[in-house]
C-alpha cells in the first residue's frame, strides 16, 4: 500500500523537473539544479501550484502516519458520547456510534488515496499499452481500439463504473477496476494521438535504421515523450477517481460500513443532517472537497509548466 | 440543403455502431463475466435446483452467440427482463421513473447554462477583472466539490437552519395530489391544468436537486464558454467589426458569441455524461423517485437485471443526447457538415 503511495509522491514530485530536462537537453550535468532551481521559480511565480503541493504533501502524510497519529482508534464505539458537536476533546466531533470524526477522517485518506492511485495507475499502463500500439501500428489495430472506446465513452461514466461494480460483484477491489476501465480511453487517446505524430518522426526512422525492434522504439523513443502531458492527464485524474470511489461508496459500493472512507462517513452523516447534527457529514465531505482540489489545482499548475499554450 | 439532409442522415447513421457496441459491453457486463448469473437471477433463496431452473429459462445453458441473439431479441420487443426485488418488468419501472430524473437533469442544465454563459462571457470580456476572477473561483471550486456533498450541506442550510425549503423527501410534498399525468414532468402537468398551488409545491421541491447539480455542472461550462469567447474575441472578423463601427453590443452577441457557441455546446456532450451519473447520487440525497435510485435500491439488494436495465438506458439516453448536440451543431453553425466529408 505505502509503496503505491510513494512511488505515485516521487514521480508527481519528480514531474517539474522533468519537464525541465526535457528541455535543456543540451546540458545534462547542469539540469539537476538546474531544474531544482526551475521548480523553485516555478512554485515562487505560482503560490496557487506552490499551495496544491504543500496540501499534497499534507495528505500523503496523512496517509502514512495518520493511523498512528490519531487520538482515538476510528472503530472504538463509545455510548457515553454519542453525536457530540466538536469540543477540544473530539475535535470534529463524534458519530452516532461515539466514534471520534476526526480520526476517522485522517484514517480515511489511506483508503481513497489507495483506491483512487491504483485506479489511476491501472489506466495509466492498460492505456498507454493500447493507445501506444494502435497509434504505431495504426491501420485495423487502430480502428478497433477507436470504437470500443468510443463505445466506452458512449456510457455515461460513473452510470458505467455502477454497471462494473453490479456485474464483478461489491468489493473495494472491482471499485479500483470499474474506476480504472472509466479512465483508460482518456489515457489511450492521449497516448495514441502523442505516439501517431512521432510514428514517422526523423529520430524514429534513425532508430529504425540503426536497428532498433518496433517495441524498443516505441518504449524508449517515442514513449516518452508522451509522458509530460500524461502526467497532467494523472493528476487530474486522480481527483476525479477520487470523486468518483467516494461517490459509489456513498451510494453503499466497495467500502463496507464499519471501514472509515469519507464518501460513506458523507452518506452515514447525510442521515443525521436533517436532525442538525452538521459535523458528521461535513467534514469527511470536506476532506474529499480538499484533496479534489489538490489534485486539481496540481494538474493546472503541472499543465501551466508542461504546455503553457493551453492555459485557460 | 440537400447536402445538410444528407449529412444528418450520415450522423444518424453513425450512432447505430455505438448503440450496437453499448448493447454488447452491456450483454458482456450480464452474462460473460466471472460469477454465475444464474445464481445473481434466482436471487438469494435459492436452491440448485432452481438455479438450473433459472438457468434454463434465461436460456443461458445455450453457448454465447446465440445467448447474445436472445438477447438482441429481447431487447427489440422491450424486454429488459424482470426486477427480482418488485417483481415488475425493469422497463415499465424505468419509463414510469424516467420523467422524474429528466426533469430534475433538465432543469439543472438549464439553471446553470442560464448561469455560467453569461458568467463565462463576461469573463471573457473583461480578463483579470473580478468577474474573471470570480469565474476562476467557481470552476475550480465546482470541478471539485462532490455532488453529494454539496446536496447534503444546501439541505442542512436551507432546510434546518433557515426553515426556507420543504423536506427533501422526493417530488411533491404528500400534502398535494400528483397532477393529472401527461408528460411526467409534474412542473408541465401542473401548469397545464392550471393547478398553481401544485406547481409551485413540485417547483420547492425541485429547487435545492437542480441548483445541487447546476453546482456541478456549472465549472465546465462556464469554463469553456470563457475560453471560446477569449479566442473569438480576438480574432481578425472581430477586429474588422470593431474598425467598421459596429456596436460593441453587436459584436459580442452577433459575432463573437455565435462563433463561441460551437465548443460550448460541444462540451455540453460531455457535461451530459457527468450529469447523468451525478444525477444517481442527487437523487440518492434528496430521495428523488427518478431511475437513478431506483437503480441504487437495485445495487443494494443485488437486483442484476434491473441494475443492467438501468444502465442500458443511461447509455441510450446519453447516446441520444449526443446525437441532438450533433445535429443542433448544424442549425448552430451552417458551415458545419457542409465541407469535408
Amino acid at each position: 500500500m505505502n509503496k503505491i503511495l510513494s512511488s505515485a509522491s516521487e514521480t508527481s514530485a519528480a514531474e517539474p523537473g522533468m519537464a525541465d530536462a526535457v528541455i535543456d537537453v543540451t546540458q545534462p550535468a547542469k539540469s539537476r539544479s538546474g531544474g531544482f532551481s526551475h521548480l523553485v521559480y516555478v512554485l515562487r511565480e505560482n503560490p496557487v501550484t506552490a499551495f496544491a503541493f504543500a496540501m499534497f504533501g499534507v495528505l500523503i502524510f496523512a496517509a502514512v502516519f495518520g493511523p498512528s497519529i490519531v487520538p482515538y482508534d476510528p472503530l472504538e464505539t463509545n455510548a457515553a458520547s454519542v453525536l457530540q458537536p466538536p469540543s477540544m476533546a473530539h475535535w470534529f466531533g463524534t458519530d452516532n456510534l461515539g466514534r471520534d470524526v476526526f480520526s476517522r477522517v485522517v484514517v480515511a485518506t489511506r483508503l481513497d488515496l489507495v483506491i483512487s492511485v491504483a485506479a489511476v495507475a491501472l489506466s495509466f499502463v492498460i492505456g498507454s499499452f493500447l493507445g501506444a500500439i494502435a497509434g504505431y501500428r495504426g491501420g485495423w489495430t487502430d480502428i478497433t481500439l477507436n470504437r470500443v472506446l468510443d463505445t466506452i465513452m458512449a456510457f455515461p461514466l460513473f452510470v458505467l463504473a455502477m454497471g462494473v461494480v453490479a456485474a464483478l460483484g461489491n468489493s473495494v477491489a472491482n471499485i479500483i477496476y470499474a474506476t480504472a476501465i472509466i479512465n483508460i480511453p482518456f489515457y489511450a487517446r492521449l497516448v495514441r494521438a502523442e505516439v501517431n505524430i512521432r510514428r514517422n518522426a526523423g529520430f524514429t526512422l534513425a532508430a529504425k535504421l540503426s536497428g532498433n525492434s518496433d517495441a524498443r522504439i516505441l518504449a524508449f523513443h517515442i514513449f516518452p515523450n508522451a509522458l509530460p502531458p500524461m502526467m497532467v492527464q494523472v493528476s487530474l485524474n486522480l481527483g476525479w477517481a477520487i470523486l468518483n470511489a467516494a461517490g459509489l461508496s456513498f451510494i453503499g459500493l466497495g467500502v463496507r460500513p464499519p471501514t472509515p472512507e469519507w464518501g460513506i462517513m458523507v452518506a452515514e452523516g447525510a442521515n443525521f443532517i436533517v436532525s442538525g447534527e452538521w459535523w458528521m457529514a461535513l467534514f469527511p465531505g470536506l476532506s474529499l472537497m480538499i484533496a479534489v482540489l489538490t489534485f486539481n489545482l496540481m494538474g493546472d499548475g503541472l499543465r501551466d509548466i508542461v504546455d503553457p499554450r493551453r492555459r485557460t | 440543403m440537400a447536402v445538410r439532409g444528407t449529412s444528418v442522415l450520415t450522423r444518424i447513421a453513425q450512432a447505430i455502431p455505438v448503440l450496437f457496441g453499448v448493447i454488447v459491453i452491456s450483454f458482456v457486463l450480464t452474462r460473460a463475466l466471472p460469477g454465475d448469473p444464474a445464481v445473481q437471477f434466482a436471487g438469494i433463496m435459492a436452491t440448485p435446483e432452481t438455479i438450473e431452473e433459472t438457468r434454463a429459462k434465461l436460456g443461458l445453458d445455450k453457448p454465447l452467440p446465440e445467448q447474445f441473439v436472445v438477447y438482441l431479441g429481447q431487447l427489440f420487443q422491450g424486454d429488459l427482463g424482470q426486477s427480482v426485488s418488485t417483481g415488475r418488468p425493469v422497463l415499465t419501472e424505468l419509463t414510469s421513473r424516467l420523467p422524474a430524473s429528466l426533469e430534475l437533469t433538465l432543469s439543472a442544465l438549464l439553471l446553470s447554462c442560464l448561469v455560467a454563459v453569461p458568467l463565462g462571457v463576461l469573463a471573457a470580456t473583461r480578463p483579470g477583472s473580478w468577474v474573471d476572477q470570480i469565474c476562476r473561483l467557481l470552476v475550480t471550486m465546482g470541478v471539485s466539490l462532490p455532488t453529494f456533498f454539496t446536496g447534503v450541506m444546501l439541505i442542512y442550510i436551507f432546510y434546518y437552519l433557515l426553515g426556507i425549503s420543504p423536506s427533501p423527501l422526493g417530488r411533491l410534498d404528500f400534502i398535494y395530489l400528483d397532477p393529472p399525468h401527461v408528460t411526467g414532468f409534474f412542473l408541465i402537468d401542473a401548469a397545464l391544468v392550471g393547478d398553481w398551488e401544485t406547481w409551485f409545491g413540485a417547483f420547492k421541491q425541485l429547487i435545492l436537486p437542480a441548483v445541487t447539480l447546476a453546482l456541478f455542472t456549472l465549472a465546465p461550462i462556464a469554463r469553456m464558454t470563457r475560453a471560446a469567447m477569449l479566442s473569438a474575441l480576438s480574432s481578425d472578423y472581430i477586429r474588422t467589426a470593431r474598425a467598421a463601427g459596429l456596436g460593441s453590443g453587436r459584436i459580442l452577441c452577433g459575432y463573437a458569441f455565435r462563433n463561441a457557441l460551437l465548443p460550448v455546446v460541444t462540451t455540453l456532450g460531455m457535461v451530459f455524461s457527468f450529469v447523468l451519473g451525478a444525477n444517481v447520487l442527487v437523487e440518492k440525497v434528496f430521495a428523488w423517485p427518478g431511475i437513478g435510485s431506483y437503480a441504487v435500491e437495485a445495487l443494494i439488494v443485488s437486483d442484476y437485471a434491473a441494475v443492467q436495465g438501468f444502465v442500458l438506458a443511461m447509455a441510450f439516453l446519453f447516446v441520444f443526447l449526443n446525437l441532438v448536440i450533433d445535429l443542433a451543431y448544424s442549425l448552430i453553425d451552417p458551415r458545419f457538415g457542409t465541407s469535408g466529408k
